[in-house]
C-alpha cells in the first residue's frame, strides 16, 4: 500500500503544480496517471505546441512547461504510479481513502485530489461490429510485449507515429507485417516515414493504402481481416492474419471516476469554488476535470485551483494547526530531500 | 458587427438555425458549443487544434469552403464515420461566405 498525504489523480500540469503547493505546506503527494509519462495532454497531445497564456512565459512549448514543472516539484519528491488508471475508491473508518488502479496498485491518503483533465486516455477503437469478440484474441490496441508477435502475421492500421514505429519494429519480429492506412500520406517523423518506405521496397512491410479494415473473421480467435481499398470500394480483399493492431491514437474518457458518487455536470465534476472540494468531503477536483459557474479550462486556472485546494487539504489534515501563508521569497523552498532554496540575504555593510 | 445564419443538425437529428458572428474570431465548433448543441465534453475536446475528431461534421450545402490544412486532412484520415463531405468544425473559421451553411454533426465516437 502506497501511503501519502494528498493522492493526486492525473499528472497533468495542474496535478504537478499541486505537488509544489502541497510541498510548501510540508504535505507529501503521490500521483496516478493512466499515461506512461507525466504531463497529461501537454505531453500526450500537443508537446510541440506553444502556449501563450502562462503568466510570466510569453511563449512556452507544452512539453517544456511539463519539464519545468517536474523540475519545480523535484525537491518535494512526489511518487508516481504511471500507466495505471485509478479504478475504485473506498473510504475507510478513519476517514482516509484507498484508491485502487486497474492493475491492483493500492494507494491510501486522507485527501484525494482529482486532477483528471478530460479523463484517462483510452485507445480509439475502430467501428467494427465484432471487434469486442476478438479483443485479447488477436486484437490489441497497444503493443506491450512485441514478443507476442514473433513469427505471427500482423496487420497494423493507422497513419501516425505509433503505426509507423511498430510496423518498423515488428518487421524484424513478425513473419508478415501489413500496414493499412486510409490515406497514402502518413503523419509521423520523417525518418519513420522513410524507413517504412525502405522496408516496403525491400518487401518487409506490405503496405496497403488508401484502404481500411472493414471486417474481422475467425471462429474464436482472429483468423482473417477484410481490407477495402478506398479507391476501389467494391473490391474487398481478405487477408489471413493472426493479429490486428489498430493504432488510431488515444482519446480521453472520464472513465471510472464517473462512478465514484461525485456530482457530475456536463461531463465534469461539480466543486465548491471556496476550496474546490466535491460533494464528498476530502475529495477535491481541480483543473479541467471540474466545473463551477464561470469555469474556464485554462492551465493558469488549474494552478490557482490547486493552490487553494492545498490550503483546504492542510486544514482537513491538521484541523488544530494555525497556518499563515508565507511567500516563497520570504520562506524559501525547503524540499523533502533536504534541499533549501532561498533569496540571498542582503549585505549589511557601512560605507565610510 | 454582422451575423450569418447557419443551420446545424445535432446528433439527435434536430435542426437548429443559429446566428453566428463573423467578427468574433469564432470557428464552427465554437458556435456549436456556444449554443450547447452537443454536450460539453463531447465536442471540441482538444480545444480546436485539429487533434481529435470530436467536432467532425458533414457539410450538407454546396458552399465553397477553405481547403483542408494538412493537419485537418491527417486527423480526418484517422477519424471514424468519415464521409466525402466531412470537415472538422474547429478548422472552419466563420466568415460571411458561410451565410446559409448547412451542416450535420457526425456521431460521437464511443
Amino acid at each position: 500500500m502506497i501511503k501519502t498525504d494528498i493522492l493526486i489523480i492525473g499528472a497533468g500540469p495542474t496535478g504537478l503544480f499541486a505537488v509544489f503547493e502541497a510541498g510548501l505546506l510540508q504535505l507529501k503527494c503521490h500521483l496516478i496517471d493512466a499515461l506512461p509519462q507525466a504531463g497529461g495532454q501537454c505531453s500526450e497531445i500537443y508537446p510541440k505546441k506553444p502556449i501563450y497564456d502562462i503568466p510570466g512565459f510569453p511563449e512556452v512549448l507544452a512539453g517544456d512547461l511539463v519539464d519545468n514543472l517536474m523540475k519545480q516539484i523535484e525537491p518535494f519528491q512526489p511518487g508516481f504510479t504511471l500507466g495505471e488508471r485509478a479504478e475504485t475508491i473506498e473510504k475507510l473508518d478513519d476517514g482516509s481513502f484507498v484508491v485502487t488502479t486497474n492493475k491492483g496498485t493500492k494507494h491510501q491518503a486522507p485527501i484525494v485530489a482529482i486532477a483528471g483533465g478530460l479523463g484517462s486516455f483510452e485507445p480509439r477503437k475502430p467501428l467494427l461490429d465484432n471487434l469486442r469478440k476478438y479483443e485479447d484474441n488477436g486484437v490489441a490496441y497497444m503493443i506491450k510485449d512485441p514478443e507476442v508477435y514473433r513469427n505471427k502475421r500482423v496487420v497494423i492500421a493507422g497513419g501516425g507515429d505509433s503505426a509507423l514505429d511498430w510496423s518498423i519494429f515488428l518487421a524484424d519480429v513478425a513473419s508478415e507485417v501489413t500496414l493499412v492506412h486510409r490515406r497514402n500520406e502518413f503523419r509521423g517523423a520523417l525518418d519513420s516515414v522513410e524507413k517504412v518506405q525502405q522496408l516496403k521496397n525491400e518487401g518487409k512491410i506490405n503496405l496497403i493504402t488508401p484502404a481500411e479494415i472493414v471486417g474481422l473473421h475467425g471462429e474464436d480467435t482472429l483468423e482473417a481481416v477484410s481490407v477495402r481499398k478506398t479507391t476501389n470500394p467494391d473490391e474487398v480483399v481478405t487477408l489471413e492474419v493472426d493479429n490486428f493492431v489498430p493504432l488510431f491514437g488515444l482519446s480521453p474518457k472520464l472513465g471510472p471516476i464517473a462512478d465514484w458518487g461525485l456530482e457530475i455536470e456536463k461531463n465534469a465534476i461539480k466543486v465548491d469554488t471556496f476550496d474546490y472540494q466535491t460533494n464528498v468531503p476530502g475529495i477535491y477536483a481541480i483543473g479541467d476535470v471540474n466545473t463551477y459557474p464561470g469555469k474556464l479550462k485554462l492551465i493558469l486556472c488549474g494552478f490557482h485551483e490547486a493552490t487553494l485546494m492545498c490550503q483546504s487539504a492542510y486544514q482537513r489534515i491538521y484541523p488544530d494547526k494555525k497556518y499563515v501563508m508565507k511567500y516563497t521569497t520570504v520562506g524559501g523552498v525547503t524540499g523533502f530531500d533536504g534541499s533549501k532554496k532561498e533569496a540571498p540575504k542582503a549585505v549589511v555593510k557601512s560605507i565610510n | 458587427m454582422s451575423d450569418i445564419k447557419i443551420k446545424i443538425t445535432d446528433r439527435d437529428g434536430v435542426a437548429h438555425e443559429v446566428d453566428a458572428p463573423t467578427d468574433m474570431n469564432m470557428n464552427l465548433m465554437e458556435v456549436v458549443r456556444s449554443y450547447e448543441l452537443a454536450p460539453e465534453g463531447t465536442i471540441g475536446i482538444c480545444g480546436g487544434m485539429a487533434m481529435c475528431a470530436s467536432c467532425q461534421c458533414y457539410i450538407l450545402s454546396d458552399h465553397e469552403l477553405p481547403e483542408k490544412s494538412d493537419d485537418e486532412e491527417a486527423m480526418l484520415a484517422e477519424a471514424f464515420n468519415v464521409k466525402e463531405n466531412s470537415r472538422l468544425g474547429c478548422q472552419l473559421h466563420i466568415s460571411e461566405e458561410m451565410d446559409g451553411l448547412e451542416v450535420e454533426l457526425a456521431p460521437e465516437e464511443l
